[in-house]
């Protein structure tokens, strides 16, 4: 099988637009939420999210025009736009934008969603409803398909290789990267953009996500405090919204050409819980068999995790999480980080486990756990050194990131330092 | 220029992103003007709107320059 490496990232997130501004904000422990400015959210029962600062542009605002042209723009959910922008920043980074059609052959694009154009499914709904079906836009059905990122990012590009989605919920990152890495081990392509992106912060996410009892609603006065994962006062997920990009690419076509090389895709692990739509099992089985997988295909024991992002989304099943990876690390559970960096960015859903796949990169890179904010009082006593209120300076080798998903689909990535 | 062809060519910049002295009367959507086949209908689409008439799908198939467009409406108003 060949080996596969990350040599480009992207991320468009609730704490800025970048990859530097990004992870410096999270590191220092800032928190992306506030209350949602994009529409009047007053009537809902949760009126706070992390949203991505718009602006013009600079010090790590997201300016749209930087990345999509007006008339483009118009044309596309805010998904594909933010999935743009994280593709851009990461094969801008990777040195990536092959001219010669051979290299573009062997490039493809898999980035993914958990819902799509969720609000312009809405507001083109209502359109429809007072204006009759002549005035739904020929641009709406392409602008809100979930694998439109891949098939705009391949156009922009000239991308030819594979062209795929994932759509797993708040697994999809995760599992679009495992995915790609795969399709790279078997030589269907040599360089694949992968990642998730998401934009259901809009009246219907928030009503919908409140309906099934998933967000918290008690922190309106202070939405910064209101993402606090492994806490005993936690009430829900915050949403996030935004995207994460990598490429990833063969490590001899990286090396031939002189790429920088982040870390190694090592390992990739999946699993179903078979249990209830929207709740993990209490004994957080599906969870660990992706773990026990994921560290199987990098030929790996438990105790050689370092790091591990969380799927952590600050609900219930943050404590069943926990006890899964403290069953599977056994007595070595003392010696490993977890975090969970949605504290700081909120759930992102669909681009979750892509933007945590690059902060494990990141901590690799930097030998840095970022941390678990908010986290006061924890709800059970850990094992595992939390990282809580600071990022854990520390030697990291291996990182595992986890992502699970509604309908009982689980995902985790093992990355790597590149070693010969 | 008309009242319709000023109507016309405003919806015409802002949904191309072109520039103005470009929409001249033979000026093609496609051919010159830059748009895709789902651009010519939503411009159709934006030109129902504006005016408050309807343009069947046959009709607008005619409408391929910015003066079939003039026309079409400054007929159909």
């Amino acid at each position: 099988m060949r080996r596969v490496v990350v040599t480009g990232l992207g991320i468009v997130s609730p704490l800025a637009s970048g990859i530097e501004e990004t992870w410096s904000r999270l590191l220092a422990g800032e928190s992306g939420a506030g209350t949602i400015q994009r529409f009047d959210a007053s009537h809902l029962a949760t009126n706070y999210a992390c949203e991505v600062p718009l602006g013009d542009g600079s010090d790590g605002t997201f300016n749209p025009d930087d990345w999509m042209a007006p008339k483009e723009r118009r044309k596309v959910d805010d998904f594909i736009l933010f999935g743009m922008a994280a593709a851009e920043q990461a094969v801008r980074d990777a040195g990536w934008m092959p001219e010669d059609e051979e290299s573009r052959l062997r490039t493809g694009v898999l980035i993914g969603s958990g819902i799509g154009g969720l609000s312009s499914i809405a507001d083109t709904a209502i359109l429809l409803k007072e204006k009759g079906p002549r005035r739904v836009s020929p641009f709406f059905i392409p602008g809100s398909l979930i694998n439109l990122i891949s098939g705009q990012v391949s156009i922009r590009y000239g991308f030819k290789g594979p062209n795929h989605a994932v759509v797993t919920a708040c697994s999809t990152g995760a599992h679009a990267i495992g995915d790609a890495a795969r399709l790279i081990q078997w030589g269907d392509a040599d360089v694949m953009v992968a990642g998730g992106a998401e934009a259901a912060i809009c009246e219907i996410g928030i009503a919908g996500f409140n309906a099934c009892k998933a967000l918290s609603t008690k922190r309106a006065d202070d939405p910064q405090r209101a993402s606090r994962p492994y806490d005993a006062d936690r009430d829900g997920f915050v949403m996030g919204e935004g995207a994460g990009v990598v490429v990833l690419e063969d490590y001899e076509h990286a090396k031939a050409r002189g790429a920088k090389i982040y870390a190694e895709i090592l390992g990739y692990g999946l699993s179903g819980d078979a249990y209830h739509i929207t709740a993990p099992s209490e004994d957080g089985d599906g969870g660990y068999r992706a773990m026990e997988a994921a560290l199987k295909r990098a030929g790996l024991t438990p105790d050689a995790v370092d790091y591990i992002n969380a799927h952590g989304t600050s609900t219930m099943a943050d404590t069943i999480e926990l006890g899964a990876v403290e069953r599977l690390l056994g007595d070595k559970a003392g010696l490993a980080t977890m975090s969970s960096t949605k504290s700081s960015v909120g759930h992102l859903l669909g681009a979750a486990g892509a933007i945590e796949a690059i902060f494990s990169i990141l901590a690799i890179r930097d030998q840095v756990a970022p941390p678990t904010i908010n986290l006061d009082n924890p709800a059970v006593e850990p094992k595992l050194n939390l990282a809580a209120n600071a990022k854990h300076e520390r030697e990291i080798n291996v990182a595992l990131s986890n992502s699970f998903g509604f309908g009982g689909t689980n995902a985790s990535l093992v990355m790597g330092k590149v070693t010969d | 220029m008309s009242d319709i062809a000023d109507r016309v060519k405003k919806i015409v910049v802002e949904h191309l992103s072109v520039e103005e002295d470009k929409v001249t009367e033979n000026a093609s959507f496609i051919d010159d003007l830059g748009a895709d086949s789902l651009d010519t209908v939503e411009l159709v689409m934006a030109f129902e709107e504006e005016f408050g008439i309807e343009i069947p799908d046959d009709a607008a198939e005619t409408i391929q320059t910015f003066g079939d467009a003039c026309k079409f409406i400054t007929d159909a108003s």
